[in-house]
């Protein structure tokens, strides 16, 4: 932005570190820190139309214009009068004016709005509530609970124990979850003791402003002693305080050197593949201008020195030479045939974009009721690159899916739960309709808990010894804390949602989880409150796959309650279990046909003895220097044994509404649509599978999960050659230096039947290696289903630019978190999934919109149409504007090359503007080939897009060979019929006016008709503007041909009495007849013959649908189930760590702080992030990818935070 | 439009938000395509033949009088470049040239349409604005101003090329005698010309000469432009019906002007079968540009003056269409994809 610039330029000296004391306020202004007055607004009133109009003029089709009207105001070249040029250029210098100058007043109006927030600010020992924009680097600040945070802070105190705040970063990085922040205990101290805070002085050394999300290095000088600071203490604007119920701080960065505004750096300007196909044409036409005007300009030179010289006497040229009058044709013919570059166009498309961007926004079907969102196109520019997507990425959760689980089936000891049988012993589908189980029994149930099998409750309630052990397993054996703010009214804050559904499953049976403390576990069984000893927490990771614990209960019985993934816990069974692992097992198959995330549960019970053994030895290996892990992981191998097998659960990762569907209408449309998630194997292609991308009946899945480069390419090289057993080896795998710097475009190869692609991070990282791209790109094209699972946002970003450089086909990615940023950046179109919490996505997105059903409308409705607009109004305009200009061209052979144009100056000036705009535009807003609902009913119409049929080079050149003939037609049709002859009243027709007026007359009715063939879809707008146009030529001519306003300006309007004394004649009406047929038929009969001879998808649609109203309604389609003998071998969306910090007491709020860590290993870092969404950083999932050299930084992710805080 | 209980960001339910507006969807099937083509084809040959057979009946007789051939009469003209040449151009009618008839002159290879000829007159000046006469606008350069920089009125190159041949036509009565015919040159301009773009300056002290006064005639001019029609004073200065006819530039280089009208006494139902002999006075110079120059009669039908062209073209697009019709029948009895449903 400009004003980081200016700043830059007033202040030479770079800022090498700050120096900051608190309560100084003298002190602090002399380094002439910024203040916290924020301003994003380009212009004031003052500045805008001398800036604005700079602006505007380094725009490349405004700078020609300027061009043009130099040249036209040298007498010598001159062709046409001034205002020809000056009326178009004005106009669109107006237009983008005010569209700039409302951006900017509203960019003034959320400056304002953002800059007049209040704060508290401590001045002279009291509080005085003050506006931002008044804060300064230095001052102390109280936040309260659910502000904003104001600048950049470094945090004093707090009123949490620990000098610990809470904050949301969900502006910032799109994280939902909370993060912590600890003061130093030295200035925690002070607490709000506001003589204390007054009277501190401690000074802050610390690094100048910079856009490093995630990093801080300072250090704080107080009482002669020095502390180091890092990103721990500091508070980032643009964060909300959560939880806390105040909080102090020292604004360190303010304004526009916060870390947030430091990171609104430029979006990328993304452009369309229209527009840089249109970049190629304009240098075409510019080479066409060019070519005309030298072979007119020769033309000039030839006849002056043939005819030319001779007709001196009645022609006095001041011009001596041929080569200088020659020269000056040149130029003269520029200005006259400047209409083939289309400068108007621009402002047309933008015009038009705008439009459909509109009709995105109003879509009530894109509107989601329950989040109350509708859908937005956040980028006006793009709208025409939708209806040409050949590649989507996906992310998964919260994309694909809901990021919801629910307890959905359950197998205890052996007896399924969970579907719905009726009297016939038949299962049914579960609808909204039925009635789910009461739990009105149960005062602490959660009401959103549905279930629809009532046999489980009832094994509830006859208390089947097996039932209550499953669900006491399910109450006691998780890391979820509980917060009861009024009495019954339980939240439960779980780190992953797959243990919140089950811990609620349990809470609704009756099994309710109540509290916590880091050593006991507080649960009410069916009525009664019973208090377990929590002995050990046998965290999980990804090795171990499971989880445990280890409990006393009230009656003193040791217990220890184990859940994992199935492959791992049937390991550590008991043998006596075999005979309900097999039916277990059946049940377990069941489970994850349908798609489900399943777990087994298991228990052991522990003699007293043995425990306390282990609980010593526990304690030895926890605070051991070496193999710390090693050793805790052993002696959890030890204990975790010969449990017995209580049953299993599944959940279902809810997909969001529709999404199956839409995949499997995006196929068809023959879009690909690749998974990239951040989630483990397992559960990626778990999602594959329900959401129909990956099926069955596909010929074969590929996964490549290797950990060298070389196995990597193996597993590539085989899957290839599996799927097309012929392809070249390596005649793709020419490095491209070799082949010089143009990016090659692998094409694409055809495949026989389906198969489907999953490689994992690991893999991934080496796959998209410079030397292996190509063969990962081609072995991944062929595959009708990608997904790349554990994958970092940076490997996002990777994957679409590696698709972008090598297949020509337009990407469009989808996400909706901070995850997907890079990607939804990277890729042609990003789109993100609003109405949810974190922002970030959709900040950085061109489209947005609440559910990923939405997408197919999105691509096929409002994609295609504005694909199809925006390529009819390409192909008309150019027509018209080439016809229109053509004709000066012929005109030059019959008047000597003088540069002399076949029209008025008064239509010259208004043809674009006026008579044929409106007609062109109305075209371009409103029209369709067929309605939305056949549109979705036949994905298939989608296809003409992706291979850009509709607007190519070559019909570029159809479009000119068009124009050509049509202005032969033009101008020799009125040329002949004029030709020595005259009016009926015996007057010469043939005078210049009359020819003026009647070409142009041919030509405004020829470009109508030839817009009334194009348009399919007549609304009354479009009657408006057609038969509006067509008359306002007429009204307009006749108007500038009266006698008042020649009166008024002889010289500019000449033609006075021409329409008068032409129109009246009846040979100038079948002129006028003749030629726009003679223009449009052979259109017409071409395309007749093409529609029957070779139809077009969309003729062959529209052809089969006249006669039909509305496509019949879809049937609903019921859930897709499927028997597979896949089983989910380990899906729980588990981080490492929760353990730790369920029993530190850190989140355990109100809590008697810290107390001894007892069993528990500590040595945690206090940054511990807890990442439940965003599971491609997990510590974990960082170990697990060595590969990943760059950091996925805030740089990646946040550039575009912009404006997020307003 | 927003109903109860709908969230507050709900788009409006119109048909124009939510792109349902009813619409006409024409569709190019053969229905309306090969019965379009063939109605089309058989109303351009109706108005084919019409305008052809009208085209026939219309009279036009010219005849080219510059004197590049050794036998034309007005060679000598060419070859003396004293003034005042005139030289008789005879001819003879077989049949009655039915009336009005229409007296033409006719230029060729002359560029009335080069754009800086084009510009070359004032606006305000041919409005009787004698403001302009004391220093005419600069588009009128090199004729502004003469060589003792007095202004020129009117001043341009198109002015100051007026064509100044005039004529006079006699029939031949039983060989000798010859009979003047009248020649209207009356309306021979468009009436707005006449009547809007062209004013005459007020007369000064009684005297139209005297609203002259302090400017010079045209160079190429014989006589100053309150001279050019010394007996009616409506036809003079500006108002000059030849002068409007000039001054109403043609499009293409070879073009005719309207000079007279056959209206008047027993010529006002034609001219009859005869001889005739046009007088000719020589003055204009077109050989050095290889200019030609002919005199035309013609008369008029509804449709204007003889042009075979439009009623050919419209015989060709015609007889095309009814063709194309066809052929699209075979091609449509052929292939058919209108009922095919595999789409």
């Amino acid at each position: 932005m400009s004003f980081f610039g200016l700043d830059c330029m007033r202040k030479k000296e770079k800022e090498v570190e700050r120096k900051i004391r608190a309560n100084d306020r003298e002190y602090n202004s002399s380094f002439r820190y910024a203040t916290n007055s924020i301003k994003t607004s380009k212009y004031n009133p003052f500045t805008f139309l001398p800036l604005n109009l700079f602006e505007q003029f380094q725009r490349i089709a405004n700078a020609y214009f300027l061009f043009l009207l130099i040249l036209q105001v040298i007498p010598a070249i001159s062709s046409l009068s001034w205002f020809t040029t000056v009326v178009p250029l004005v106009f669109v210098l107006s237009v983008t004016a005010a569209k700039d100058a409302i951006d900017d007043i509203n960019r003034h109006r959320s400056d304002r709005k953002v800059n007049n927030r209040k704060v508290n600010v401590l001045i002279n020992g009291k509080l005085i509530s003050e506006k931002w924009m008044n804060v300064q680097v230095g001052d102390i600040i109280k936040l309260e609970n659910n502000q904003f945070v104001t600048a950049d802070l470094f945090l004093l105190s707090s009123s949490e124990p620990l000098n610990l705040v809470y904050i949301e970063t969900a502006e910032l990085d799109g994280e939902t979850n909370l993060k912590v922040k600890q003061a130093l205990t030295v200035t925690g101290d002070m607490g709000d003791n506001l003589e204390a805070l007054a009277a501190f002085n401690g000074e802050v050394c610390c690094e100048p402003p910079n856009n490093r999300l995630d990093r801080f290095t300072g250090t704080l000088t107080f009482d002669t002693q020095k502390y180091s600071l890092d990103n721990e203490r500091v508070l980032l604007r643009g964060c909300t305080l959560r939880n806390t119920d105040w909080c102090f701080g020292l604004v360190l960065f303010a304004g526009p050197e916060t870390k947030l505004m430091q990171n609104c750096g430029k979006s990328t300007f993304k452009r369309t593949s229209i527009d840089r196909l249109m970049n190629v044409l304009v240098l075409f036409i510019f080479g066409l201008l060019a070519l005309m005007c030298i072979i007119l300009a020769v033309g000039n030179g030839i006849w002056e020195n043939h005819a030319g010289s001779k007709f001196k006497a009645f022609l006095p040229r001041e011009e001596k030479s041929t080569a200088l009058s020659a020269f000056l044709t040149f130029w003269s013919y520029i200005i006259i045939l400047n209409t083939v570059v289309p400068i108007s166009l621009y402002v047309s498309m933008e015009v038009i974009r705008l439009g459909n961007s509109y009709y995105i926004n109003w879509d009530r079907s894109m509107y989601h009721a329950r989040t109350d969102t509708p859908a937005e196109a956040r980028t006006t520019t793009l709208n025409e690159e939708l209806g040409q997507i050949k590649y989507i990425f996906s992310d998964k959760t919260g994309t694909l899916t809901q990021n919801i689980m629910t307890f959905n089936k359950c197998s205890i000891n052996g007896k399924s739960y969970g579907d719905v049988i009726d009297n016939s012993g038949q299962r049914l589908e579960i609808t909204e309709e039925m009635t789910p189980v009461d739990f009105s029994f149960n005062r602490l149930a959660d009401p959103k808990f549905l279930f629809y099998d009532h046999s489980l409750v009832e094994a509830v309630k006859l208390e089947l010894p097996d039932v209550h052990a499953f669900f006491r397993l399910l109450a006691l054996c998780h890391t979820v804390m509980a917060e009861e703010k009024k009495e019954g009214h339980l939240v439960y804050q779980a780190q992953s949602p797959d243990e919140g559904a089950l811990v609620t499953a349990a809470r609704n049976f009756g099994f309710v989880f109540r509290s916590r403390s880091p050593e006991t576990v507080t649960i009410e069984e069916m009525g009664i409150q019973r208090s377990y000893e929590l002995l050990a927490i046998l965290d999980f990771n990804n090795v171990r796959k499971r989880m445990s614990v280890i409990v006393r209960n009230p009656e003193g019985k040791l217990t220890l309650y184990c859940k994992g993934a199935d492959t791992i816990v049937y390991e550590r069974l008991h043998p006596s279990c075999s005979e309900l692992m097999k039916v277990t097992t059946e049940h377990l198959n069941e489970f994850a046909g349908e798609g489900l995330r399943t777990l087994v549960l298991a228990y052991k019970d522990l003699d007293e003895e043995y425990f306390a053994e282990w609980k010593q030895r526990h304690h030895e290996s926890s605070v051991a220097l070496e193999d710390r892990e090693e050793k805790l992981e052993k002696l959890y191998e030890e204990i975790e044994k010969d449990m017995m097998l209580i049953g299993a659960t599944s959940i279902e990762d809810k997909l969001q509404d529709g999404v199956a569907q839409t995949i499997e209408q995006l196929a068809k449309a023959e879009i690909k649509i690749w998974v990239l998630t951040g989630d483990k194997q397992e559960t990626a292609e778990n999602i594959g599978y329900s959401c129909n991308l990956l099926r069955e009946e596909m010929n074969d899945v590929f996964i490549v999960a290797a950990n060298s480069p070389e196995e990597v390419r193996q597993e590539l090289r085989d899957a290839r050659l599996k799927i097309c057993p012929e392809t070249e080896q390596d005649k793709l795998l020419i490095p491209e230096f070799i082949l010089g710097n143009t990016p090659k475009v692998v094409q694409d190869e055809n495949v026989n039947g389906e198969y489907g692609l999953v490689i994992n991070g690991h893999s991934l990282a080496y796959a998209l290696e410079s030397n292996m791209e190509l063969e990962f790109l081609r072995t991944a094209c062929m595959c009708k289903t990608v997904i790349c699972c554990r994958v970092t946002p940076l490997q996002k970003a990777q994957v679409v630019e590696l698709v972008k450089k090598y297949k020509k086909a337009v990407t469009l990615a989808i996400g909706d978190g901070a995850n997907d940023v890079s990607m939804i950046k990277a890729a042609h179109i990003g789109v993100g999934i609003s109405g949810q919490e974190g922002m970030q996505a959709v900040l950085s997105s061109d489209f947005s919109f609440a559910q990923f059903r939405f997408l197919q409308r999105l691509l096929l409705v409002h994609g295609r149409w504005s694909y199809l607009r925006m390529c009819k109004f390409l192909r008309y305009f150019f027509y018209k504007n080439f016809t229109f200009t053509f004709v000066h061209f012929w005109y030059a052979f019959f008047c000597g090359f003088s540069a002399q144009t076949v029209y008025d100056e008064g239509f010259i000036t208004l043809y674009n503007l006026v008579y044929t705009a409106l007609p062109v535009l109305g075209m371009s807003l409103f029209d369709q080939d067929v309605s939305d609902r056949w549109s979705l009913e036949y994905p298939q119409l989608y296809v003409p897009g992706q291979l850009s049929q509709y607007f190519s080079k070559r019909a570029f050149m159809m479009c000119a060979l068009h124009s050509c003939y049509s202005s032969l037609v033009l101008f020799f049709v009125p040329y002949a019929a004029t030709y020595d002859t005259a009016r009926d009243d015996g007057k010469d027709g043939a005078d210049y006016q009359s020819f003026a007026l009647i070409t142009q007359t041919c030509l405004t009715v020829a470009v109508c008709v030839q817009l009334v063939l194009d348009l399919s879809y007549w609304t009354v707008v479009n009657h408006l503007f057609v038969w509006g146009s067509l008359g306002m030529f007429f009204i307009l001519t006749f108007t500038m041909y009266t006698d008042g306003l020649f009166r008024l300006r002889p010289s500019s309007f000449a033609f006075i009495g021409t329409a008068r004394n032409c129109l009246n004649q009846p040979n100038v009406w079948l002129t006028v007849a003749l030629t726009a047929l003679l223009c449009v038929l052979p259109v017409f009969a071409y395309r007749f013959f093409c529609s029957q001879i070779s139809p077009t998808i969309n003729e062959k649609v529209r052809y089969k649908v006249r006669p039909m109203k509305e496509p019949a309604p879809r049937p609903r389609r019921t859930r897709l189930t499927r028997r597979s003998t896949r089983r989910s071998g380990y899906a729980f969306s588990h981080a490492h760590g929760y353990g730790d910090l369920v029993t530190s007491g850190r989140f355990l709020r109100r809590h008697t702080p810290v107390r001894s860590m007892g069993l528990i290993p500590t040595g945690r870092s206090p940054g511990f992030k807890p990442t439940g969404r965003s599971a491609g950083y997990s510590p974990v999932g960082r170990e697990q990818n060595p590969k990943q050299k760059v950091e996925p930084t805030s740089l990646q992710m946040f550039r575009a935070v912009k404006d997020s805080s307003f | 439009m927003k109903n109860e209980g709908e969230g507050s960001e709900r788009p409006d339910n119109t048909a124009f938000t939510q792109q349902r507006l009813p619409a006409w969807q024409p569709i190019l099937s053969a229905g309306i395509v090969i019965p379009g083509f063939l109605i089309i084809g058989l109303a351009f040959i109706g108005i084919g033949i019409g305008l052809f057979l009208t085209s026939q009946t219309i009279q036009v007789w010219e005849m080219d009088y510059t004197g590049v051939e050794k036998d034309s009469p007005c060679v000598r003209c060419t070859i003396q470049s004293s003034q005042n040449c005139t030289c008789d151009v005879t001819f003879s009618l077989s049949e009655l040239f039915t009336g009005p008839v229409f007296f033409y002159y006719g230029l060729s290879n002359y560029y009335q349409n080069f754009r800086k000829y084009g510009v070359s007159k004032d606006y305000y000046q041919l409005t009787g604005d004698t403001q302009y006469f004391k220093s005419p606008q600069d588009v009128c350069s090199p004729y502004k101003y003469d060589s003792q920089n007095n202004p020129i009125v009117p001043c341009g190159a198109i002015a100051n090329s007026m064509f100044n041949d005039t004529f006079e036509l006699y029939q031949i009565i039983n060989g000798t005698t010859k009979k003047q015919v009248p020649l209207d040159g009356k309306g021979i301009s468009w009436w707005t010309d006449y009547n809007i773009k062209y004013r005459n300056p007020s007369s000064v002290n009684g005297s139209f000469a005297n609203a002259f006064e302090g400017t010079v005639k045209p160079i190429n001019w014989p006589k100053a432009v309150y001279e050019l029609d010394p007996v009616d004073q409506n036809n003079n200065g500006f108002l000059n019906q030849d002068f409007l006819v000039w001054m109403r530039r043609s499009a293409l280089p070879q073009f005719r002007k309207l000079y007279r009208r056959i209206t008047e006494g027993d010529y006002a139902a034609g001219l009859p079968a005869g001889n005739y002999s046009l007088t000719v006075h020589y003055n204009y110079p077109v050989l050095s540009f290889d200019g030609r120059k002919k005199v035309v009669f013609s008369n008029v039908s509804w449709m204007g003056g003889k042009n075979d062209f439009l009623g050919i073209a419209y015989l060709v697009v015609g007889s095309l269409c009814v063709v194309m019709s066809v052929v699209m029948l075979i091609v449509y009895a052929k292939f058919k994809f209108s009922d095919d449903d595999d789409a």
